[in-house]
């Protein structure tokens, strides 16, 4: 019988849901995500995945994940524990149950939990009934059996039916959410639009897991989250690596520089890759070559040529592109170089996120090596530092590599659509053809950007390439000063970029006690960690940066105002070295974790309350 | 003058003079790439395109100064990345007339991947192939085309590796287009990189390349005046295959495989030998002529494949166009509004 339930009103909360690979635990939690930012919540999502495609049924390393935090007011991060934890089986529960918050809601299939799958998972006896889960709101539903049972009406084989188990579920929490189904039946309704019995079984299973939700004892009481409130705006939710690629095509028609971009499949920057072959409408061009340096020697090819070349990647791939980076800064030509940073060292960790590759970013090439370094800080951010990277690249002849991370990457949050009308003009220096004056290695005084004159352009015919060249002329030098003269000038073209980049802000007061330090992909962990402490009344403020080579011109202003600084990275301690290098006139404390994990608030307010305390 | 369908022909009569560059040339005396340089010079207005749609690509060693030493757009890359840095330009603008300058080492050692794989993507392009059969930039070093037991720098004992032969890889790889000259031939250089200019595809040329420094009369036995009408076949598309200082010697199928006749004897006439049929799409005969090699054989010379298949770089514009015309994202904005969004 269904009975009347309270609703609990939440400012936030934050869903897990974990199973094995197969389940469908990704579409799951993205419809999830999906109703409720239509129900006007913001929200921020990341997905958990092994690197395997099919681990082995059941096991620990089969388990697959997708996490979404949701809430009333702004959410920064895709959260650190989860108060409500949907678990498709055994071994998913046994390696999330760590992340569950003390008394979080348990919605488990229990029809998993037989002898076998307890045993492939690894637990002695059945957690849903041995009292190790007392601590929590357990609501345990046979959902594979109920799922089967849901569909008899339908002439759908058992294994078909079997798979729409994760509609199921996602009917219980819609229940539990107090959700409309609506958005997500119509969903169904295209996705299957050839499959008619497929799509009758998933709209029944999602309809016949909402019914079961009202109808069961164990679900007290339900919860709203109420809309958040946002900028007015079309909204839409994106993640990193969909955002980088759509900033990359913005800033190719804004540029009117053709797109070009010669990549490999790498986790996690394939999603570019993938996503920008799919817009030949734009005339982008994409070249899957056969490896890595490939990738990036047609970028060059296409940059020689005029386009807005690119090239994405991540760790080992960026390893393997060094020396061609080196070849696009003495030749001085565009390029973009993503990497969307993972777990290392060599094959590391695909799937987790890492900030480790800074070092190699900065100075990871053979010679005096320069190049604009930059990162972006959320997954909807990605589209303006893309674009960004690309305007610099372009208007300044150089390279600029733009650090993601998987977390961005991978990860989604809201996105304002904006109007790409209203995004800053690029204009590249083309060489003027038939220009009397034109020699390759010709600088703008101020800027000493060289001009770009590309193959098919009349009166312009030139060379250039590897070789050091005399400056202006472009003839092939090895004479002493020449050398000096041009490795002194590559240096300080890229510093003067600092004179077109913003400044760097920052969050809370511009003195105090404390300065917490941070870039790329951590962002939402240290302004949640961050908020915290200016709550409870603290002097903390946040500088996040994302240009990072050159720094904005007044780093150094506002590091003088604080009586600590602590520079907290995904690695061991690069940002923090760069920063002990170039600014040499400060103290720096640095916190650090390399676990393939973001920063938790908890454990970075632990770290800023016992610097605090330190005398 | 060649017609193509998007590279430009030049609005006037171009000369050699229009490809001669300031720079001056640094190759040793003697060496075979300043005959491969006058081809390029001599057969560039021949082709006709407006001198601005000419751009030479290389890498890195001998052979990769080639840019430097002609006027035309150049750019020198780094080792072996001569083969993607072009396919980068030619499929950024198809409308130039890309043309690769590279070696044994570039080409078919540290840039071996990229050697097969712009071969088999047909992208169309030009690649010179200079084997000299040896490092010679880094003074002598053996590569992947000398011959097994040759004496050089890293073998003092020999050699013990079975060497690569250019026009096996290039036709295992599906190659469309292989052409093969002597240097002192700049006749039949010219002839076969017009002929490389007309196929559209990736056209490697193979020229077989003296280094008098450190591999000397490496290719002897096949360009030295005592042996080479009797070594050297030149094929013709439609022609039986004849050689020989007497014209007397043919080609024919015997088994599965050639063998060399001589006309007269045995009641062999012109009629029994092979013809020649460089645009034949099966690569089994072309293969077995790209393999011939003294004593047993001559070494084919000239045109030996140039099969028609789509181009690469033809395909990406047929789908920008097909795209353009066909979907309803039409600019980022459009791209930013699709799919699911809602307004708050």
């Amino acid at each position: 019988m269904a009975q009347k339930k309270n609703i609990v009103e939440l400012e936030d909360v934050v869903v897990k849901f974990v199973g094995d690979s197969g389940d469908g635990m990704q579409l799951t939690g993205t419809l999830f995500s999906d109703a409720a930012a239509i129900a006007g919540n913001d929200l921020a999502t990341f997905p958990d995945f092994p690197a395997e495609i099919r681990a082995p049924q059941n096991t620990i390393a089969g388990v697959s994940g997708f996490q979404v935090h949701l809430g009333q007011r702004k959410i920064l991060t895709s959260g650190d524990m989860c108060d409500v934890l949907v678990a498709m089986n055994p071994a998913s529960l046994r390696a999330n149950l760590k992340w569950a918050k003390p008394g979080a809601t348990l919605v488990v299939d229990s029809a998993t939990f037989d002898d076998k799958g307890i045993e492939k998972a690894g637990y002695q006896t059945n957690p849903l009934e041995d009292g190790s889960l007392d601590g929590y709101n357990l609501i345990k539903a046979p959902i594979s059996l109920l799922t089967q049972e849901s569909l008899r009406q339908l002439e759908i084989d058992k294994r078909s039916a079997e798979r729409t188990k994760n509609m199921f579920v996602l009917g219980i929490l819609y229940f539990l959410f107090n959700r409309d189904l609506e958005v997500t039946l119509e969903f169904i309704e295209k996705k299957f639009k050839s499959k008619p019995l497929i799509k009758e079984a998933n709209k029944a299973a999602l309809k016949a897991g909402f019914n079961y939700g009202e109808t069961i004892e164990a679900i007290k009481s339900t919860f709203r989250v109420g809309p958040a409130k946002m900028e007015k705006g079309l909204y839409r939710n994106i993640t990193g690596n969909i955002a980088t690629a759509w900033g990359l095509l913005a800033a190719a028609e804004n540029s009117g520089r053709p797109l070009f971009l010669g990549s490999y499949p790498i986790t996690p920057a394939t999603e570019i890759l993938m996503e920008l072959s799919k817009h030949k409408s734009l005339g982008a061009k994409v070249f899957q070559a056969e490896d890595e340096i490939a990738g990036i020697c047609s970028a060059i090819g296409a940059s020689f040529a005029g386009s807005l070349a690119i090239t994405t990647t991540s760790g080992p791939g960026f390893s393997l592109k060094s020396e061609a980076i080196g070849l696009a800064v003495i030749t001085e030509l565009p390029l973009v170089i993503v990497n969307v940073q993972r777990a290392g060292p060599s094959t590391g960790m695909p799937t987790k996120s890492e900030q480790s590759d800074l070092m190699q970013a900065l100075f990871g090439r053979n010679g005096e090596c320069p190049a604009i370094v930059m990162a972006a800080s959320s997954p909807a951010n990605c589209f303006y530092y893309a674009y960004e990277a690309a305007k610099l690249s372009l208007e300044h002849m150089t390279p600029v590599i733009l650090l993601t991370d998987g977390y961005i990457g991978f990860g989604s949050e809201l996105f304002k659509i904006p109007d790409t009308k209203n995004l800053p003009p690029i204009t590249p220096p083309i060489a003027t053809p038939n220009d009397p004056d034109f020699k390759p290695y010709r600088r703008d005084e101020k800027t000493l950007v060289r001009q770009w004159a590309h193959p098919g352009m009349e009166g312009l015919r030139h060379r250039i390439g590897g070789l050091e060249k005399t400056n202006i002329d472009g003839n092939v030098s090895t004479d002493p000063l020449n050398h000096q003269l041009m490795v002194n000038i590559r240096a300080e073209k890229v510093n003067r970029v600092a004179d077109y980049i913003p400044l760097q802000e920052l969050m809370g007061e511009d003195s105090g006690d404390l300065l917490v330090v941070g870039w790329g992909g951590t962002e939402g962990a240290l302004v949640s960690a961050v908020n915290k402490m200016q709550e409870e009344g603290k002097k903390v403020s946040l500088a996040h940066f994302n240009h990072i080579m050159p720094l904005p011109k007044n780093t150094a202003e506002i590091f003088s105002h604080f009586k600590k600084i602590m520079v907290c990275e995904l690695n061991m301690g690069q940002f923090v070295s760069y920063l002990r290098m170039t600014i040499p006139d400060y103290r720096y404390h640095q916190f650090n974790k390399v676990q393939g994990l973001p920063f938790h608030v908890q454990e970075l307010t632990d770290a800023f309350n016992n610097l605090l305390e330190e005398k | 003058m060649l017609e193509n369908k998007r590279i430009q022909t030049s609005p006037v009569e171009l000369t050699k003079e229009d490809f001669v560059s300031d720079q001056m040339v640094k190759w040793c005396p003697g060496c075979g790439a300043h005959a491969i340089l006058a081809a390029v010079e001599n057969v560039f207005p021949r082709i006709g395109y407006r001198k601005e749609n000419f751009t030479f690509i290389s890498g890195i060693g001998c052979s990769s100064r080639f840019p430097y030493y002609v006027n035309t757009y150049g750019f020198h890359g780094i080792h072996g990345r001569a083969n993607p840095i072009a396919s980068g330009v030619k499929i950024a603008n198809p409308d130039l007339s890309v043309w690769i300058a590279t070696g044994d080492g570039d080409s078919m050692a540290i840039g071996g991947n990229h050697l097969i794989h712009i071969v088999r993507r047909n992208i169309d392009v030009n690649i010179l192939l200079f084997n000299n059969q040896i490092y010679g930039l880094t003074k002598g070093q053996y590569s992947p085309t000398t011959p097994m037991g040759s004496v050089t720098k890293t073998s003092p004992q020999g050699t013990i590796e079975h060497p690569f032969i250019t026009a096996g890889l290039i036709m295992g790889a599906q190659g469309t287009f292989f052409a093969r000259a002597t240097d002192n031939n700049v006749k039949l250089m010219s002839e076969v990189m017009y002929e490389a200019a007309k196929h559209d595809g990736t056209s490697v040329v193979e020229i077989l390349q003296n280094c008098v420094i450190f591999a000397d009369k490496a290719h002897g036995a096949i360009t030295d005046r005592e042996h080479r009408e009797e070594r050297q076949l030149f094929l013709k598309h439609g022609e039986p295959m004849i050689f020989g200082k007497n014209k007397d010697k043919g080609i024919v199928i015997r088994g599965t495989g050639l063998a060399v006749v001589k006309l007269g004897e045995d009641g062999i006439t012109e009629k029994d030998l092979l013809v020649h049929d460089q645009y034949s799409k099966d690569p089994a005969i072309h293969r077995m002529l790209g393999r011939m090699m003294p004593p047993d054989f001559p070494v084919a010379l000239g045109v030996i494949r140039s099969a028609p298949y789509a181009t690469y770089d033809d395909l990406v514009e047929e789908q920008i166009e097909y795209a353009k015309a066909n979907s309803k994202i039409q600019s980022v904005n459009d791209l930013l509004r699709s799919g699911d969004t809602w307004e708050i």
